[in-house]
């Protein structure tokens, strides 16, 4: 799940590291009232959606009267910002941050992540800030620190020493600097994150650490034992398909092609997409109905795929573990039935009773074809939008 | 032979008393493995299912004398379900649940470093040795015993593989779904270290997915130290970047874990890898016969 800037930059004022102050607003007049508030003449107005790269596609306005503060609020408001990291479509834009300026002396990175192949936290630090940390790596990985931590012994002073030394940090900055990457360690475990990146952490006029940017996710598996945060999160940000499919428990991701399909397993789930893919068709979504595939997911599944009107044909792919077959074919069935499902549909049903289940199927009268295999099933989809 | 498992297992079940625990141990006991006890806390002195239930795992080990837990408990308390099991001594805990926080398994992975124990998964189907011992929720009826050991990160594509070798005759040594998290118990390198080492184990069929980057690291191992023909595959070609799909693990970010990168990998340690999972049993036989 992840934050808005300026929920995250909340998190960190809890935890003491240092940001620049600021409020949000949904009007033009509210951001003047923040902007009055935060007195100076120099105001950053940002648009608060769940994607980087704000600033490079017009989200980020620097405004150096109270009518620039309205100005900027007024184009960003109500609008969908378009950055490198979200689709076509963009995302919409409810929310402005409105920040005091800062002088900006230089701009570091740093960030958090579960490092996978040690299974510890890792930090990654660098005196590129304020650029694309990807391309940082590609083009001079000299420029990036990194290390892990054991979460037995927690982070230590000489982590923070190797980090700060590596931006290049004067002893008070070092000082500064070990403070925050320390506060940073024990938010990440406290709050469950699974990401943190600070783009930049600046260097101001006075030579102060000041995170200008906050990017932070929380652990999706971590959410039962944080209410306060999930409160945080801002359905607006997310597919609206994806977001359907968790009401019922199922696992959703839009894709962009017109074969829609229905998995048990996320394994399968990703191999049945390919497989499309592999004998020429392009997959609509990806969907795993887990391992039940009861009746009652299995209709929500299919409604759930059908309010994708990109969706010509549907690929059910069940391997039939534990449930048999023909519960399964009954189910899907009387799926097909209840949703009214228009466009053809083609099962590989695989495991005990097998049988029993394709006769099932094709003697229901509906417009089900019955696969023999994983093969079949994708030419037979692929065939059928054709 | 087989690894990890045998008709000799005994096994205790953590979350006996729960929904998913009583439906699964009784389909592992039906299926003939040897499931010697529960753990609930607060249950101790019931019985269950026909087996006795324990308040604590130290217990359950010390008067069964177990050498394997199988753990269904929620989410929220699995991470202290795995260390008991390890601190009673067993030297195999099988953890199914899935959801598990994953910074919990990051506290988990450093402490068992103090154990002689391994752990399979989380949010894993299972270890079977088939006709001797299944420890988790797979169905039981697809396995054959025979030659090919099978190592997956998903649950349902290795039932694929385990269906298709069963089909075409080879059969499976034992197959261990490793599960979708992102930080597990063992990895692809530690059973392919075992089915390397196991006779009657033939070649190795591994089922990778997007996100991180075992696979890559498997397939140097294979490189240097596997002596068997191995058949791979990824799944995901056309997941998109930033997406989780489904496990918690199967997420390509930064550029890293992207399955063209896992199958160039694979590919140059000389491994037979096939596009669709169809493939896996019949490319697998191909290898043998020749």
């Amino acid at each position: 799940m992840n934050l808005h800037e300026y929920q995250a930059k909340q998190l960190f004022a809890r935890y003491d590291i240092p940001v620049s102050s600021g409020d949000i607003a949904d009007t033009p007049e509210g951001a003047v009232e923040v902007a009055k508030r935060l007195g100076g003449s120099l105001w950053v107005v940002k648009a608060q959606v769940h994607a980087g790269g704000r600033g490079k596609a017009g989200g980020v306005k620097l405004a150096r009267s109270l009518d620039e503060v309205a100005a900027a609020t007024k184009e960003l408001i109500g609008g969908r910002l378009i950055t490198k990291q979200t689709d076509a479509a963009g995302l919409p834009i409810n929310i402005v941050f409105v920040e005091a300026g800062s002088d900006i002396a230089s701009e570091l990175y740093l960030s958090m992540v579960v490092d996978r192949a040690a299974e510890q936290v890792g930090f990654m630090a660098s005196i590129a800030g304020g650029m694309d940390i990807e391309e940082v790596a590609e083009a001079t990985p000299e420029k990036i620190v990194t290390l892990s931590v054991n979460p037995a012994a927690g982070f230590q002073p000489w982590q923070a020493r190797k980090l700060g030394y590596g931006l290049g940090l004067n002893p008070q900055q070092m000082k500064e600097f070990a403070v925050i990457a320390a506060n940073l360690y024990r938010m990440f475990f406290e709050c469950d994150c699974e990401m943190v990146e600070i783009n930049p952490l600046i260097i101001n006029a006075e030579g102060k650490l000041l995170a200008l940017d906050a990017k932070v996710g929380i652990e999706g598996n971590s959410l039962f034992r944080h209410p306060d945060l999930v409160a945080m999160r801002d359905t607006t940000q997310e597919d609206a398909r994806e977001l359907a499919a968790s009401e019922h428990d199922l696992n959703y991701v839009s894709l962009d092609g017109n074969i829609a399909c229905m998995v048990n397993g996320a394994g399968l789930a990703m191999a049945t997409m390919d497989l499309i893919k592999l004998h020429g068709g392009n997959p609509a979504n990806f969907l795993d109905v887990g391992g039940g595939a009861t009746p009652e997911r299995v209709a929500a599944a299919f409604k759930l795929i059908l309010s994708n009107e990109s969706v010509e044909a549907i690929l059910v792919n069940i391997f039939g573990g534990i449930v048999r077959c023909d519960v399964i074919a009954e189910g899907i069935i009387s799926a097909v039935k209840e949703v009214q499902v228009s466009v053809p549909v083609v099962v590989r049903l695989e495991g005990t009773n097998v049988e029993k289940g394709r006769a099932m199927l094709a003697d229901s009268g509906l417009a089900i074809t019955a696969a023999d295999d994983l093969t079949d099933a994708a030419k037979k989809v692929v065939a059928s939008v054709a | 032979m087989s690894i990890l498992v045998n008709k000799d297992s005994k096994i205790i079940v953590q979350g006996l008393t729960g929904r998913q625990g009583s439906f699964h141990a009784q389909q592992c006991i039906d299926y003939g493995t040897q499931i010697v006890a529960g753990v609930t806390p607060g249950r101790g002195g019931e019985e269950h299912i026909g087996v006795p239930v324990f308040n604590t795992a130290h217990e359950a080990v010390a008067s069964t004398g177990a050498n394997v837990s199988m753990i269904y408990v929620p989410a929220a308390f699995a991470a202290d379900a795995i260390l008991e099991a390890a601190d009673a001594g067993v030297e195999l805990v099988i953890c199914i649940t899935e959801g598990i926080p994953v910074l919990d398994m990051v506290k988990v992975k450093a402490a068992l470093a103090d154990y002689d124990c391994r752990l399979v998964g989380p949010n894993c189907p299972g270890v079977i040795t088939p006709s001797e011992c299944k420890i988790g929720i797979m169905p039981g009826f697809i396995h054959k015993p025979g030659k090919i050991g099978i190592i997956s990160r998903s649950g349902t594509l290795t039932y694929e593989a385990v269906y298709q070798t069963t089909n075409n005759g080879l059969g499976q040594t034992s197959c261990i779904g490793i599960g979708g998290d992102p930080v597990r118990g063992m990895n692809f390198i530690d059973c392919l270290e075992l089915f390397e080492k196991d006779p009657a184990t033939e070649g190795i069929i591994m089922v990778g997915e997007i996100g991180g980057t075992d696979e890559e690291a498997a397939a140097r191992y294979i490189k240097d130290h596997v002596t068997k023909p191995v058949v791979g595959y990824i799944a995901g070609v056309t997941a998109p970047k930033g997406k989780r799909m489904g496990h918690a693990g199967a997420i390509v970010s930064g550029g890293e874990g992207t399955a063209a990168a896992k199958y160039a990998a694979l590919e140059a340690a000389g491994v037979r890898t096939v596009k669709s999972p169809a493939e896996l049993g019949s490319a697998m036989l191909e290898l043998l016969g020749s």
